[in-house]
């Protein structure tokens, strides 16, 4: 097996041109596929690159990181008998899909906990950074931090979820200089050490945001996660030509200079999402190389689940935890540990592109960050679509200005009844009066989140807070201003038109109701993502 | 010649609010501008004047003086400078009384003014055809006679002379209104003749039939009262209501029985009628009412005008006016809209209509002529027949031939905005449409007993309650084909000698002016240009495609129910809010801290048990929790608190009705307060305590730590659910008329009837017939899609919690 050259020897990140020959190309659909024959001659299909290799021996290399870290003293020196230590970890957004046991952070936060048992250090608290997310099980947080360390701190109550509308819990850090407040959790403000533990799967994550948002609530938040900022975050991929991370910068100002000491780790991934073998690895090879067992493992998949009621594809594709390798881990100072972080990420997923497109193609997955173990919501698929997956860009977006979008999705009407409350009655309520996003800001937002109901359940049940569909609205503001029209093939028409989209049945249809948009024979670029790719367009 | 001769007299009229006396009082008042009246009316609440003013003059036949006051103030007999309003207050003289009580039920007042009558109208009746018999009778059989004994007591007290010259001591003319069905069910020629005069009649004493009517009446409530009776009808009252709770359910019974009561009686009235040869109880009373008044009448002088079926006028006031929902329209419009597929009659036979204004006239030309006199000149009593059947016959075959072209020309639509094609009646015999019509009835009876047992909810009870609507059509389809088949089939000819020479008398102004020849009417113009627009805007049936109605009206009743007017909004928990119910609590919380083989079992023993508890739980709620929650008897206080908030989102968040969470918080947001009421346990609805501004549920008493398994107090449910809200909005000074409840079961009706806005949710088949008659909004909730289904409500287990293997509650 680590002869497979695919191992040893990953391919780069492709743009194909379409030619007569090419294949039918993947599209993700939801808990499903399809396979799109695109136009010859004026279309290109953008491929992730192959996982690149993991480290050979993960434990090792943490342990490294810990006691070298960049721009810091070793952690062990950190560590004093009687100090108050607050570990601070990415909740289950991160990675998608969630990621085979053991977890990179339980390996993390078992060294880091051996390290401050050797230093005597007993007063620790461990804290899922979730920001307004929902609260995670007891079953999610023992995925994440293993059964050991669960066991070990859960029954005195020392591990447990952030939560931002504690009256008690929270603490505010000051103004940055363009007034934002700075909130953080009480626990981690007055710990004597605070260690965030950060699984960095696109180049969005970490730096200051891990704490600045992570372990802040909504009168924090407010400031970066509005219209304004994501219209300016050109794109929030990219963290220097993002308004949401300079905004979480200066944040981070305020945090080093009046909250905890912080201790940052952070990681990335390969791209090893489906596996070298399996039947999801034909997910992560390109169409044309497709053996007759990829090809039979395909069809025989895809059958099966077009089959198969959708309760039974979600329990099957939430069940699928992917064989991610570690590539790199570094810890110390939160911005130069944040720059080599940067580094690996675009490594993995950075695609030089050519030029910008008439047309825009994707398909959407089963997954987004804010539906694990969950459903995947009208209003996750906009946000993955025209948040996510439109903003995997640097330089200019891949898709023209006035351009169109064509994503394919089932994008049933359906709802967590218990993750997404607000969810519903955002796209009952809001949606139905508005899909303008300052519009719907200005008339909205605030009552969502201070509404009561949403807090007690953000807090005591397990829902995303109130204000969080807004989010999810705003991550696409940017795309919205930017295309001309959106399309999702295959969706639940009277949902996708509740979005303010237009629903097409198939390809073909959607590529037609494209022209009247972009004019006749228009240029279409596919990006073949998942895999995670990142189109770095001149 | 007929306005000279009424101008300047004094008319009384009874019978003035229904559909010919309406029509009376406007003809006499807009062609006869000098006579006054005198209106006996029951007075009700409002009085008599009140009577006046709301039922008879706000009717649109008064439109046209009205509009003829604008063209010119002095027409109608307004005087310069007076309005409308003034004109009636001076020429109409309200007085209260009642045809059905001896003595017309008059004070002094009354009595004095009858006294100043020169003309009475006798023309009120008990027209419906399935009235009970004692009724008919007091009214049909004894009126007349006590109308004549008004008017000779009146003679006597009269102290001076009336308006038009009657001295004291003589008595008034009285024209009584009968019908020509007097007749009785025969073939051939009926003349105008007293009803004794005709060789068919048999001459019963009309003493001994008011004195059976009363026997009757006794002995149907004594038979209401049997045990066996009762208990049949409270059985029926619970299979109406459900678990509504003793005072609704008693309600009910009580309704029943006086229903039942009722039926026996129109039961009797119609068999003895029909022993008589009469076609119902209507006619055979008023056959006797003839003859008692003209046994009775003393020095009155009697005209006796007898039309047939009256229907809307040919010309005045307005062609087509009509009075509420007479006879055939009815039938008519259960045709239009396609129910009735069949009806009995002969087409060749005869149907005898009459248009309303030329009934008026001829009563009008009979008070102006004066009482007949014989050849001694004393006064002696006379029929005139005012019908179309021998002068100019409509055919029932015709008729209906008339009515389905108009109606294929103009169809009603039925809901789903589909014109409805009108069937096409083969004319079978009475019995075979009867025995057609029982055997659907009797099919859906089945069908509605099935529905009933099983426990459906929302769209699935809707049917059930569209099938409790048919039944209801067919019902009434039935009792149309019972009541009015006789006279589809009556093919006698009244005869028209006495009305013809009356007519003939009349000169070429009167002729005009109060046309009463029935030749007259062309029937194919007659119907389809005058009665039926005229009738479907009165039975208001659907004859444009487009409106969503029911749309319209569930918006508006939402509107109403959100409006900032609203006080308070109550809810129910179980199938209005989530889709859950005690024992899935129960079970979902004793199952947490179960092995899996122990989980096996506790599920098996809950399943087996399952019938057992649903039938405990259907005949009686509080019965089936007090017994239930003796289950919880030990258990840990602290635990379970803890378990209940983890059971929120595993178990009640997730059977969730998103819309009826919405629903609570516009309320709140609009300022209502928001109550939740149920019978579930306080621990278990705690955590929905933010959504509420109180909740009241069952509470559990409890010591050491541990609940102790019985409830503090009676558990919320049925009237006890009524009594809680009465309770909460009087100690919140909230006026429960300004409330709105929803619930999703007939055990709730005792809430749902005391608050001004019911909402029925998800309702069950017997609260979704009861809510759909009533009109109230009636929503369908249902889980969020998308919702992880779990079949068996049990909790997922604390898996390595340090608090684990302990006994389960």
């Amino acid at each position: 097996m680590a002869s497979d050259p695919r191992r040893t020897a990953p391919r780069p990140g492709l743009v194909l041109d379409v030619d007569r020959s090419t294949p039918p190309i993947l599209f993700h659909h939801g808990e499903g596929f399809r396979l799109e024959k695109l136009p010859a001659d004026r279309s290109r299909i953008i491929y992730p690159a192959e996982p690149l290799p993991g480290l050979p021996d993960p434990d090792e290399s943490i342990r490294q990181a810990l006691l070298n870290p960049i721009e810091d003293d070793p952690l062990p020196s950190l560590l004093t008998p009687g100090m108050k230590l607050t570990i601070a970890f990415d909740d289950l957004s991160l990675p998608l899909p969630s990621m085979r046991k053991p977890d990179i952070r339980q390996r993390i936060i078992e060294q880091v906990l051996d390290m401050a048992a050797a230093a005597g250090v007993d007063d620790i608290h461990l804290i899922a950074a979730l920001a307004l997310h929902r609260r995670m099980t007891e079953d999610e947080l023992r995925h994440c931090l293993g059964d050991r360390v669960y066991d070990a701190f859960a029954p005195q109550g020392a591990i447990y979820n952030h939560d931002a509308e504690d009256p008690d819990g929270m603490v505010e850090l000051g103004l940055t200089r363009h007034d934002e407040q700075v909130t953080m959790n009480a626990r981690a403000a007055e710990s004597d050490l605070l260690i965030y533990v950060n699984l960095n799967i696109v180049s969005m994550d970490g730096g200051w945001k891990s704490t600045a948002t992570g372990l802040s609530g909504y009168s924090g938040i407010r400031h970066h996660h509005n219209v304004a900022t994501m219209l300016e975050s050109k794109s929030f991929m990219d963290r220097h030509k993002s308004e949401l991370h300079h905004s979480n910068w200066r944040q981070g100002e305020v945090i080093k200079n009046h909250g905890p000491r912080i201790f940052q780790i952070e990681t990335t991934i390969n791209n090893n999402t489906f596996g070298y073998d399996g039947p999801m690895s034909v997910l992560q090879k390109r169409e044309w190389e497709w053996n007759a067992k990829d090809r039979a493992t395909f069809i025989t998949m895809k059958k099966g689940l077009d089959m198969m009621p959708t309760t039974a594809k979600r329990a099957i594709f939430n069940g699928w935890k992917a064989p991610y390798e570690l590539t790199s881990v570094q810890a110390g100072d939160v911005e130069a540990v944040h720059d080599v972080t940067l580094e690996h990420c675009f490594k993995q997923h950075l695609v030089p592109v050519e030029g910008q497109t008439d047309v825009l193609t994707f398909g959407l997955p089963y997954i987004c960050p804010y539906n694990v173990n969950s459903v995947m919501n009208p209003i996750l698929v906009m946000c993955l679509g025209l948040g996510y997956f439109f903003n995997m860009y640097r330089g200019k977006p891949l898709v023209r200005e006035g351009g169109v979008l064509i994503m394919s999705h089932p994008t049933p009407w359906e709802f967590h009844p218990v993750h997404h409350p607000s969810y519903i009655d955002f796209f009952e309520q809001v949606l139905s009066d508005t899909t303008d996003p300052l519009e719907l800001e200005a008339k909205y937002e605030k009552q969502f989140a201070e509404d009561e109901w949403y807090i007690h359940l953000y807090r005591n049940s397990y829902a995303y807070h109130g204000v969080h569909p807004f989010y999810m609205w705003y991550w696409g503001a940017s795309a919205l201003q930017h295309l001309g029209r959106v399309i999702i093939v295959g969706g639940d028409k009277r949902a996708v038109r509740r979005l303010g989209f237009q629903p097409a049945s198939t390809m073909q249809d959607a590529l037609e109701m494209a022209s009247d948009v972009v004019g006749p024979a228009p240029s279409i670029t596919h990006l073949h993502n998942p895999p995670i790719l990142m189109a770095d367009v001149t | 010649m007929i306005r000279e001769q009424l101008n300047g007299k004094r008319i009384a009229v009874t019978g003035s609010t229904g559909f010919l006396g309406t029509a009376l009082v406007e003809r006499l008042l807009r062609t006869i501008p000098e006579c006054e009246l005198i209106l006996l009316v029951r007075p009700g609440r409002r009085g008599a004047q009140a009577r006046v003013d709301r039922d008879i003059l706000r009717n649109d036949a008064f439109d046209r003086i009205r509009s003829e006051l604008l063209k010119d103030p002095t027409s109608a007999g307004a005087l310069e400078g007076e309005s409308f309003a003034g004109m009636c207050e001076r020429r109409i003289h309200p007085i209260a009384g009642d045809v059905g009580t001896d003595g017309l039920g008059l004070d002094d007042a009354g009595r004095a003014m009858l006294a100043t009558a020169d003309i009475a109208i006798h023309s009120a009746a008990t027209v419906s055809f399935d009235s009970a018999l004692d009724d008919a009778v007091e009214v049909n059989l004894l009126g007349p006679g006590r109308v004549a004994a008004g008017l000779r007591l009146a003679a006597e007290e009269r102290a001076e002379p009336t308006m038009g010259g009657l001295q004291p001591g003589e008595c008034a003319h009285l024209v009584a209104v009968s019908t020509c069905y007097v007749a009785g069910s025969r073939r051939g020629k009926a003349p105008e003749q007293l009803v004794n005069e005709s060789p068919f009649f048999v001459d019963v004493d009309w003493r001994a039939e008011v004195n059976n009517s009363h026997q009757a009446r006794r002995d149907a409530e004594q038979a209401s009262r049997t045990p066996e009776r009762l208990t049949a009808l409270r059985e029926e009252a619970v299979r109406a209501l459900g678990a509504a709770g003793t005072p609704a359910i008693a309600e009910r019974t009580e309704q029943l029985r006086q229903k039942w009561v009722g039926q026996q009686m129109t039961d009797s009235g119609r068999s003895r009628a029909s022993s008589l040869g009469f076609p119902d109880a209507y006619a055979f009373t008023k056959a006797l009412g003839e003859r008692s008044l003209v046994e009775t009448k003393g020095d009155v002088p009697v005209s006796i005008v007898r039309p047939s079926i009256i229907e809307s006028a040919l010309a005045e006031p307005n062609p087509g006016w009509i009075r509420g929902f007479r006879m055939a329209e009815p039938v008519i419009a259960a045709y239009a809209r396609g129910l009735l597929k069949e009806f009995p009659g002969v087409p060749e036979g005869v149907i005898d209509v009459i248009p309303c204004d030329l009934v008026v006239a001829t009563i009008i030309a009979v008070a102006a002529r004066g009482p007949k006199l014989d050849d001694a000149g004393v006064a002696q009593p006379d029929v005139t027949q005012i019908a179309s059947g021998s002068a100019n016959p409509l055919m029932y075959g015709d008729m209906v031939d008339h009515v389905r072209s108009w109606f294929t020309e103009h169809p009603v639509y039925d809901d789903k905005n589909q014109p409805i094609s009108v069937p096409n009646w083969s004319f079978p015999g009475r019995g075979r449409v009867a025995r057609q019509l029982d055997r659907a009835q009797k099919g859906l009876n089945a069908a509605e007993r099935v529905l009933d047992a099983l426990p459906l909810r929302g769209k699935q009870a809707e049917f059930g309650a569209g099938l409790e609507e048919k039944k209801d059509q067919l019902e009434r389809a039935n009792g149309y084909v019972e009541l009015y088949g006789a006279y589809t089939e009556c093919e006698a000819l009244y005869q028209l000698d006495n009305m013809y020479e009356l007519w003939h008398s009349l000169d070429a102004d009167d002729q005009r002016d109060f046309c009463m020849d029935p030749k007259a009417v062309h029937w194919k113009t007659y119907v389809h240009d005058i009665h039926l627009p005229s009738m479907v805007k009165q039975a208001r049936l659907k004859m444009t495609p487009g409106t969503r109605q029911v749309n319209d009206r569930t918006d508006r009743l939402r509107k109403q129910v959100l409006s900032k007017d609203r006080q308070l909004a109550v809810f129910d928990l179980e199938n209005t809010l989530i889709a859950s119910n005690v024992v899935a609590s129960y079970s979902w919380l004793a199952t947490r801290h179960l092995d899996t083989a122990d989980r096996l079992k506790f599920t098996a023993k809950t399943l087996r048990e399952a019938p057992r508890l649903l039938q405990l739980d259907r005949a009686d709620r509080s019965d089936f929790l007090r017994y239930f929650y003796r289950r919880f008897e030990d258990a840990p206080i602290e635990r379970l608190d803890a378990d209940a908030m983890e059971m929120m989102s595993d178990l009640l968040m997730t059977k969730s009705f998103p819309a009826a969470i919405r629903r609570v918080r516009e309320h709140r947001a609009m300022g209502h307060r928001t109550l939740l009421i149920t019978g579930a346990l306080r621990l278990v609805v705690d955590p929905l305590k933010p959504l509420f501004d109180d909740i009241v549920a069952a509470d559990m008493s409890s010591s050491n730590g541990t609940y102790d398994g019985h409830l503090t107090a009676v558990p919320p449910t049925g009237e006890a659910r009524y009594q809680v809200l009465a309770d909460y909005a009087e100690l919140h000074g909230l006026d429960l008329r300004e409330a709105v409840a929803y619930a999703d079961s007939s055990s709730d009706l005792p809430m749902l009837e005391a608050v001004g806005f019911p909402v029925a949710v998800n309702a069950e088949t017997k609260l979704a017939s009861i809510a759909r008659r009533r009109g109230w909004l009636i929503e369908h909730w249902s889980k969020s899609p998308g919702a992880p289904n779990r079949v068996l409500p049990i909790g997922p287990r604390t898996v390595r919690s340090p608090i684990r293997n302990r006994r389960a509650v």
